[in-house]
């Protein structure tokens, strides 16, 4: 199971942060910010598995990351996830944004939180991967968005009519 | 409530109102806003149940699909259970898009109300034979939560083995499928997954195990390695050849991967397989062995995780054959690793070596190593034990004291290594001086340059208090194997007025040696006697002692303190007129079996008991004091016989004492198997109206004799005769003399403390003969 997904940049400042089990806020904080001194230590060409953080808990859990230019992936996961799958994992999930953003940067993830929350959201669910094939995502996505654009569209015109 | 770091407390409210909105754009506003703005603690959630219910049968699938993954990642378990149905319907459903949303919604709610599983089973009948990847991935997520949780479903699920080695099968096959294809291997999150269900099911059962054979080595072999995606769908495979009972070709296969992952540049790739071998060396160790090279090689790398592994790794390998080989490249790896794996490897190296050593020389080497290089980082119960190691290798006396002394004038910033040197240079300083070595050349140290040394440290600011003990009591060691005695008195007597309480109470009682007692002086600070090895890493037993007089291995472990020559009031003592001295063992034991018992006091049969100086294992003044001066001892007690061996059942029981409603009596029983040893179990009884607390019972016997005390039943002797307390003693017997004994009553009656003493000696004559 997937406990936590976090994105923060080089400066340790947070762009996502979705935990998919309960901790205080925090706790939350602190293991932001725990896990961002950990990672930040790291140099390039040393693997991607980290143990430790005390406050996510106990030995079971390792924080996989990936870093991108100026930002760090880091999913905290435990022992029943396989940790290569996971690595394939984040390199989906950042392809998938590329195609929803056309290039993405961290622009994109300050100004439209909540499109990248979505389409996490159509990728794990409840700490568990629900989807893996990208453009199924991207699909379902899409036309999310396009309801959405529908409804704006009726009530601006509905406004109109008035 | 924060978000990002920032308060969002206005939002809870908001958040419900956009979910009950019929607008989708308010929808998802609204189910994110709840996701990550509620949880189970806020009691505003449970409003939401409603909305959630609501759009669970809403017509456009979206707006189910946000219901259903809000429901998955924060539903409560009172909102599970209200839900639980609903759920289970869209399970059914043939949309795929919802199919695979109310499985993942499925497990959320079995994790938080593990009762309701039974509720999903009929729905997961046709789940896999779905055609959809994604539904596919997530029946077999639920399939895999549901066979973990509970051992019925497992053994349910077993008949659907072969249809996933048949789905499994297909996606090998299958050719290019650009839809799942990540780097040229058609949908590996899914054979990454089921690999991992068949894992689950196969791991305690033949059939199944056998069903998955084939499918195993095909995966196995055809999987290409050059990405990292053919890397993971092979370390899944491997992990589970290795949990299910598959065949031994199966399982070389399997580890030969494993080898060939070491070798690969990718660190993450040899990470995972350090870790999956460390999981499999207890099994099949052997074939582990092979690809030891490699291992040690990984010590070398610069990355902390790869080299942490490595470590655990070398010291699991460690055997006999391979062991200096093995200690070489991991004492290289001590000097130059980071402090934090330091006292790790220490520990590992001192059992390690404890395990394998190829000789006693090799052992004290490759210790004094450790030592020197780490010392500061390892573990206290080192030294005891090192110490333990060095009197019982009795021909490297010379040799180690020699290689310590040397050490010593180096450097003496580790504690752990100053203090062994002090100890062994109190010990067998008379070896140093007289320059005999076999082993080395010797070196020519003067009685001066030792004390010179031990002085430093005392003076030393590096040493701990610790040090600055052992250093005094080695010097006072020293007065009795080296010639020139002023020098040390001049030290001792200098430090009675040391600021330190533990140092200042040494000198003075050392002082007092010198000074009262000088008669005693020698036979006390006598060379230890080759202690007793117990277990390397048991914890050591507790023991009370009565000061200098414990002739009983275990706590042979803390030498320094029990050199003490004199001790603080000893309760026994005041039983026992004047300075007479009796060996009396009061010990209390973790409950050991009998046997165990027996061991300590063939131990203690091995002691001399009637007579000389002999090497007790604690510089005890009593068998010292009886060597020169047997009168001394047995004043105030007269020939005083012990328990012998009994003749068996048919010993009558005896009242040993009965006062002030307190009565004792004694029950006897013939020990097993060493004929000296007599088992006296005690009952103390009390019919007076109070509870007696604080139940304490001793006992004293002469010095010809040795007694052991077990624990008690416990301390509270109930009023009126409503229980008893039982207490076992055993009194070891060998010249079968008449028991006598004095017992010590304490105990506390109606809040106020009474003592007592008695003699017994009306045992019965069956009891000692």
């Amino acid at each position: 199971m997937i406990k936590a997904i976090l994105i923060f940049n080089n400066h340790g400042k947070p762009r996502l942060s979705k935990f998919y089990e309960h901790y205080t806020e925090d706790t939350e904080q602190q293991i932001i910010r725990e896990t961002f001194h950990l990672v930040s230590k790291r140099d390039e060409n040393v693997c991607n598995f980290l143990e430790g953080g005390m406050l996510i808990g106990g030995s079971d859990y390792k924080l996989i990351y990936r870093h991108y230019a100026t930002l760090y992936f880091v999913f905290c996961v435990d022992s029943s996830e396989s940790e290569l799958g996971i690595l394939d994992l984040i390199q989906v999930f950042v392809e998938t944004l590329d195609k929803c953003f056309e290039n993405v940067c961290e622009l994109d993830l300050i100004f439209h939180v909540d499109k990248v929350h979505n389409i996490l959201a159509e990728m794990v669910m409840g700490g568990m991967v629900l989807e893996t094939n990208m453009n199924e995502i991207i699909t379902q996505v899409d036309a999310q968005n396009k309801m959405e654009k529908s409804e704006t569209f009726i009530f601006q015109s509905t406004r109109q009519d008035r | 409530m924060h978000m990002l770091g920032y308060p969002a407390h206005f939002g809870q409210l908001e958040c419900l109102k956009l979910i009950a909105s019929q607008k989708f754009t308010d929808k998802r506003i609204g189910y994110l806003g709840a996701m990550l703005l509620l949880d189970e603690r806020q009691d505003v959630h449970l409003l939401m149940t409603n909305c959630i219910k609501n759009d669970l049968n809403h017509s456009t699938q979206y707006v189910q699909g946000l219901a259903l993954c809000t429901l998955g990642c924060m539903g409560s378990s009172e909102m599970c259970r209200d839900l639980a149905g609903e759920v289970e319907k869209l399970l059914k459903t043939s949309n795929s898009y919802l199919r695979k949303k109310a499985a993942l919604c499925a497990v959320h709610v079995i994790r938080k109300v593990p009762e309701l599983m039974e509720m999903f089973l009929p729905a997961t009948k046709n789940l896999l034979s779905e055609k959809n990847h994604g539904v596919l991935h997530t029946s077999v997520v639920l399939l895999t939560e549901m066979c973990e949780r509970s051992p019925d479903m497992l053994a349910h699920f077993r008949k659907l083995v072969p249809q996933l080695v048949r789905i499994l099968k297909n996606l090998i096959m299958s050719g290019y499928s650009p839809e799942h294809d990540v780097s040229g291997i058609s949908d590996p999150f899914l054979q990454v997954r089921i690999l991992r269900l068949l894992r689950i099911l196969g791991r305690s059962d033949d059939d199944s195990s056998e069903a998955m054979n084939d499918i195993l080595a095909q995966v196995a072999t055809n999987t290409e390695t050059s990405k990292n995606v053919g890397n993971a769908i092979l370390y899944e495979t491997v992990l589970t050849i290795m949990d299910i009972k598959s065949e031994s070709g199966l399982r070389v296969l399997a580890i030969n991967i494993l080898g060939r992952f070491l070798l690969n540049n990718d660190k993450n790739i040899r990470y995972v397989a350090l870790t999956s071998l460390l999981k499999t060396v207890q099994t099949d160790h052997n074939a582990v062995q092979r690809h030891r090279s490699t291992i040690v090689d990984c010590l070398k790398d610069l990355d902390v995780s790869i080299k942490r592994r490595a470590m655990e790794l070398s010291f699991a390998l460690v055997n006999g054959n391979n062991v200096r080989g093995m200690m070489k490249e991991l004492l290289y790896f001590l000097d130059s690793c980071d402090p934090e794996f330091k006292a790790d490897c220490a520990s590992g190296v001192f059992l390690s070596a404890e395990k394998y050593a190829p000789s006693k020389r090799w052992h004290i080497d490759t210790i004094m190593r450790v030592l020197t290089t780490a010392g500061s980082y390892v573990r206290d119960d080192s030294v005891p034990n090192l110490i333990q190691l060095i009197t019982n290798s009795v021909e490297m006396h010379a040799y180690t004291v020699q290689r310590l002394y040397k050490a010593l004038l180096d450097d003496i910033s580790q504690q752990p290594l100053v203090q062994v040197a002090s100890w062994c240079i109190g010990e067998y300083g008379d070896l140093l001086v007289s320059g005999q070595c076999e082993e080395e050349e010797p070196i020519q140290v003067t009685e001066d340059e030792v004390l010179d040394v031990l002085e430093g440290l005392l003076a030393s600011n590096l040493s701990t208090p610790v040090t600055r003990g052992y250093s005094l009591t080695a010097i006072m060691k020293l007065s009795t194997r080296f010639s020139g005695v002023n020098r040390i008195k001049k030290v001792v007597s200098i430090y009675g007025s040391s600021i330190d309480v533990e140092l200042q109470q040494r000198a003075v009682e050392y002082n007092a040696l010198f000074k009262k007692y000088d008669h005693m002086r020698p036979a006390l600070l006598e060379r230890m006697p080759i202690m007793e090895k117990t277990a390397t890493n048991g914890p050591t037993e507790i023991v009370q002692t009565n000061g200098e007089m414990e002739p009983s291995a275990v706590e042979a472990k803390h030498p320094p303190p029990v050199s003490q020559p004199t001790s603080p009031a000893n309760d026994l003592l005041d039983l026992l007129s004047g300075n007479d001295v009796v060996p009396v063992i009061q010990t209390t034991l973790p409950s050991k079996p009998a046997s165990a018992g027996g061991d300590l006091l063939e131990l203690l049969g091995d002691i001399s008991l009637g007579g000389g100086p002999a090497p007790t294992p604690a510089p005890a003044p009593a068998p010292a004091v009886s060597s020169t001066q047997p009168a001394f001892l047995l004043d105030g007690l007269t020939s005083q016989p012990l328990f012998n061996d009994i003749a068996p059942a048919g010993i009558p029981p005896m009242t040993a004492y009965n006062k002030n409603g307190l009565k004792i009596d004694f029950t006897f029983e013939r020990a097993n198997p060493n004929p000296n040893i007599a088992v006296i179990t005690i009952h103390a009884s009390n019919s007076t109206e109070a509870d007696m607390t604080d139940f304490v019972f001793q006992a004293a016997v002469p010095k010809t004799f040795q007694l052991q005390l077990l624990s008690p039943s416990s301390n509270i002797v109930p009023a009126l005769n409503q229980g008893s307390v039982t207490q076992v003693i055993r009194v070891l017997n060998p010249q079968k003399q008449q028991l006598r004994m004095r017992i010590k009553l304490t105990y506390t009656l109606k809040g106020s403390p009474v003592q007592d003493l008695a003699e017994v000696n009306n045992f019965p004559p069956q009891s000692w003969q």
